[in-house]
């Protein structure tokens, strides 16, 4: 076991110069409501590489989610892609047709949603929605694909799979039916899969055991993974990589050493501020003052300013973006003097 | 990097309990009425003696070789020149009522679910089409479903008669196109709530085509309310049926409906032949009030807003 660990650890080493399995360049995605135009997404560049775990952690509101949708190519009106690039496979999913898109779909990208009571539909079985994912890409037979099923589910740790596949979504704990989905996002062993915040409905022992089936698939799989999250916890458990947004910007990306252990960006040191630690027992726990800006009527310049405790006189010009190391990204005027850098 | 096996060992293990499927759980709590399980008992009844009729009458009301004209407006229970019993009496041409109340059912039971099912076909694609596309297609056709309901049922019904004419197969037209827009209503409104859901967005990540989207995760989501529309909806349509039949519109003479039974018995009642009218007017009210008692209760079990 430890063996195979290794060489699929190896494996993921070895694809590191390879081409990215994913790469967003300069994404713009506003929704063009009546109230005006919402930057949601607003000029944002990163890229996955096979086997890696990027995690994309914002606040709500902060255009994660919708990154991940664009990705994907389900943003509905009046919310389009404005510009920008996302490059997957040597195409460029952005300007894509519907029915291309379509097919890639399930396919080479899934996605894992947050709310497993609702990921799932109620009325059908469980063996219906994971063999009706193989089917609408795959020309099996049903046998075949219940085989792949069956095989599936014992992937992501359910024991008696046999049972569960006749079972109806109620019939599972909340645990349960994230591996479920967890199990049809991969059983077409896609390229990417997009995770938007799939722990954030389970209980804390349940989330490590996703964070450890979902991170095991990958490794194996040699899958890329955006996990998308608010929790620095959860991210700096399972990611190789950081990126913080706010306000539909990349702030700060790094590798999660870097990220989690030096932070360069206020609002990333803010963030690791916020969370309790028992380390800092009785001490008053850092809040971020403020609220996150509507979208609508962002101030130019640095959209964090405003609740920044470091904000300078530069601030009030749109930070660009910086490379202090090689693979860390910025937009801050003022990063922060953390003891890894000085 | 070492793989431990924990993930396996502390899930919940459901035991050997039976599997719940939906379907067992409705028949339980819709056995939580008496009433309504009599109901249902006592429809199943009916649609088998309308089912096999032609094996259960003692007569057949539509072989003139089997009616006799001179046992025309028995009383109940007479014996009559054929020597036959009319337990119910026997109509103005001398059919045996009984048997002519079987077969009228028949009529009127498949004539308003036919015309319900297909209703319900046409309302149920109509109203998911609309909610799914959304827009101005789903605009035009809600209004177009406004407009239809802002009409009386009876009025349109009458005028597609008029110009269409007699027959079962016409009466069926009318009714279907009275009805088509509750269904839709019905069906657009929930299905509007379901592709809202996350399961739906699921199975678009999932790149399943719109037809499997819709017919196969949205619409089994919708039975529910559109289970409940059908129940009352048939009850509806027996019982414009019979008012067509009444009125002399609607099935001809020679396939009597429960509702032309009546019709045909209503000059006599004044004379005292009261039985000719009355017990197919029994028989029909006891058909409508079965099948509401049954929606009711459907309605109570599969309305989600009722907290259970």
């Amino acid at each position: 076991m430890t063996e195979a660990g290794l060489a699929a650890q190896e494996a993921g080493i070895g694809v590191e110069n390879a081409e990215p399995a994913l790469a967003v360049e300069k994404l713009k995605t506003h929704f063009f409501t009546k109230a005006g135009v919402v930057k949601a997404v607003d000029g944002v560049s990163f890229s996955v590489k096979r086997g890696e775990v990027l995690g994309l952690v914002g606040e709500s509101g902060s255009g994660k989610s919708i990154t991940g949708l664009s990705i994907i190519g389900l943003i509905d009106p009046p919310g389009r892609i404005v510009s920008g690039a996302i490059r997957f496979k040597g195409q460029d999913l952005s300007k894509l047709a519907e029915e291309k898109i379509r097919q890639l779909r399930g396919d080479r990208i899934a996605m894992i949603f947050q709310d497993p009571m609702m990921a799932l539909n109620p009325v059908l079985r469980i063996d219906t929605q994971i063999t009706e994912a193989v089917r609408a890409h795959h020309d099996v037979d049903r046998g075949t694909a219940l085989d792949m099923a069956r095989e599936a589910l014992s992937g992501v740790g359910i024991p008696a799979p046999e049972r569960r596949l006749k079972a109806y979504p109620h019939e599972l704990s909340g645990g349960m039916r994230q591996r479920v989905a967890i199990a049809i996002a991969f059983i077409n062993k896609p390229d990417l899969i997009i995770a938007d915040e799939p722990t954030t409905a389970l209980d804390v022992t349940i989330q490590a055991q996703i964070l450890h089936v979902a991170q095991e698939l990958c490794r194996n799989t040699g899958t890329a993974l955006i996990w998308i999250t608010h929790d620095l916890a959860v991210v700096s458990a399972i990611a190789d990589r950081i990126a913080v947004m706010y306000a539909g910007r990349i702030v700060e990306q790094g590798t999660a050493a870097e990220v989690i252990g030096s932070p360069l960006h206020p609002y990333t040191r803010g963030l690791i501020g916020s969370v309790p630690s028992h380390n800092a027992r009785g001490k008053r726990l850092y809040q971020i003052s403020g609220m996150t800006p509507s979208l609508l009527h962002l101030p130019p310049g640095c959209a964090f300013r405003n609740r920044c405790d470091f904000a300078g006189p530069l601030c009030s010009e749109a930070p660009p973006v910086t490379e202090p190391a090689s693979g860390r990204r910025l937009r801050c005027f003022y990063p922060m003097k953390s003891e890894a850098v000085s | 990097m070492s793989v431990t096996e924990a993930p396996a060992a502390p899930t919940k293990e459901g035991g050997a309990a039976p599997v719940e499927t939906p379907l067992r759980r409705f028949i339980s709590e819709y056995s939580e009425s008496k009433l309504a399980v009599g109901a249902a008992v006592f429809l199943l009844i009916l649609v088998l003696l309308a089912a096999f009729a032609p094996l259960i009458a003692p007569q057949n009301p539509y072989d003139l070789a089997q009616v006799d004209v001179l046992d025309s407006r028995l009383p109940p229970g007479e014996v009559g020149f054929s020597g036959m019993a009319y337990w119910l009496g026997s109509d103005g041409a001398g059919r045996d009522l009984l048997s002519a109340m079987l077969y009228g059912l028949r009529i009127s039971l498949s004539v308003g679910f036919l015309s319900g099912l297909i209703a319900m076909a046409i309302g149920a694609a109509v109203g998911l089409t609309a909610a799914y596309i959304g827009g101005r297609v789903e605009s035009l056709i809600m209004r177009i479903v406004d407009l239809q309901l802002s009409f009386p049922a009876i009025l349109v019904a009458l005028m597609l008669i008029a110009v269409l004419g007699k027959g079962v197969d016409k009466i069926i037209i009318a009714l279907v196109t009275v009805q088509w827009a509750y269904y839709a209503r019905t069906v657009r409104g929930s299905a509007l709530v379901e592709s809202q859901k996350e399961y739906v967005e699921a199975a678009r990540c999932l790149g399943l085509s719109h037809a499997r989207i819709v017919f196969r995760h949205i619409l089994p989501n919708c039975l529910p309310p559109l289970i409940v529309v059908a129940t009352v909806q048939a009850a509806h349509a027996i019982a414009l049926e019979a008012t067509l039949s009444f009125l002399g519109v609607g099935l001809p003479q020679t396939e009597p409906s429960l509702g032309l039974l009546i019709s045909n018995g209503f000059e006599y009642v004044l004379s005292g032949k009261y039985w000719i009218s009355t017990f197919p007017g029994i028989a029909l009210l006891v058909t409508i009030v079965t099948i509401n008692l049954v929606g009711d209760q459907l309605r109570d079990v599969l309305n989600p807003r009722l907290a259970r």
